[in-house]
């Protein structure tokens, strides 16, 4: 598998990503720069967290129009892999890669600490290697990753199976005291219809060494390795 | 001609924000204060001179990029 970490002004996770990715692939990714308008040959592109562009006027919304996204959104529609974590979620949402957006936390606090999450779904070439229903725990850090969309996008997602991961409790219940920004239907995590697309909050690339405190990240990069190799 | 633009949440949104700002208002001995929702303003200086071209134009910068329209509605002005 060959893979591209594209890296804005602002992004502050792509070292975690190219370390996550290093370690399932045993090559390193390539980083490229905002600015390039060409993507290498890859077959899967990663956008990391941060606060591109200061989250000047909406979250993402700069970075979203920038021509390397362009790019990433032109190979996307043709099937290539693209997963978006954290601010690459809020990017990838306003790029219209994935539907809705992710509105400020409900509370109006940055929440960063580990959260649960339920996978929803083990068919996807990002979650293969987990089982359907278990309950993983990876950290969010962010402010503004109160996921919203309407009603009707909303049950879309849900028939669709486009649930990728819910906030719940340690024992995989959900309920407004586990969901920690407010999210509309607990979502942590949606895919796009084709499935080729993932975005969500937590940072699976900070849950991949005992020394960070989980290690339930590392079978999403797995599936990744696994899928596209 | 210059284009000043307002965009607001859409009816039914959730604005912690402006719930947040509410409250202070309260706290500060405001009374009367049934809701406050938060937006934006965005003046924009344009070489255009029709008003119907700059008003498409902006319309298209709005659409774009400027609010987005899941959660977001937009009002436009010209100013000569």
């Amino acid at each position: 598998m060959k893979a591209a970490i594209v890296v804005f002004p602002g992004s502050n996770r792509e070292r975690d990503a190219e370390a996550a990715l290093t370690q399932a692939m045993g090559r390193k990714p390539i980083m490229v720069w905002h600015r390039d308008t060409e993507l290498p040959d890859v077959d899967l592109v990663l956008v990391p967290g941060g606060f591109s562009y200061g989250d000047y006027l909406r979250c993402g919304a700069i970075a979203a129009h920038s021509p390397i996204l362009r790019e990433v959104k032109a190979r996307a529609d043709k099937g290539m892999a693209v997963i978006g974590v954290c601010n690459g979620f809020q990017i990838i949402t306003e790029a219209g890669l994935l539907p809705g957006i992710l509105l400020r936390n409900a509370s109006l606090k940055f929440v960063c600490r580990n959260v649960r999450l339920k996978v929803e779904t083990s068919q996807s070439l990002f979650t293969s290697q987990y089982e359907q229903g278990q309950v993983l725990s990876i950290p969010v850090a962010h402010h503004d990753g109160n996921y919203f969309a309407d009603d009707r996008t909303l049950d879309e997602l849900e028939s669709n199976g486009q649930v990728a991961f819910r906030y719940c409790s340690p024992d995989g219940e959900f309920a407004d005291e586990h969901n920690p920004n407010g999210s509309a239907r607990n979502i942590a995590g949606i895919f796009n219809r084709t499935k080729n697309v993932l975005g969500l909050m937590p940072h699976p690339e900070n849950a991949i060494e005992p020394l960070q405190g989980s290690v339930d990240g590392k079978a999403l990069f797995a599936s990744m390795v696994e899928a596209l190799s | 001609m210059k284009a000043r633009v307002h965009i607001t949440l859409k009816n039914g949104v959730l604005d912690p924000q402006g719930r947040a700002i509410a409250h202070a208002l309260g706290t500060l001995g405001f009374g009367g204060v049934n809701d406050v929702r938060q937006g934006k303003y965005i003046e924009i200086d344009l070489d255009e001179r029709d008003k119907a071209k700059a008003k498409q134009q902006v319309d298209q910068m709005c659409a774009k990029l400027l609010a987005n329209t899941v959660i977001e509605n937009y009002a436009i002005d010209l100013v000569d």
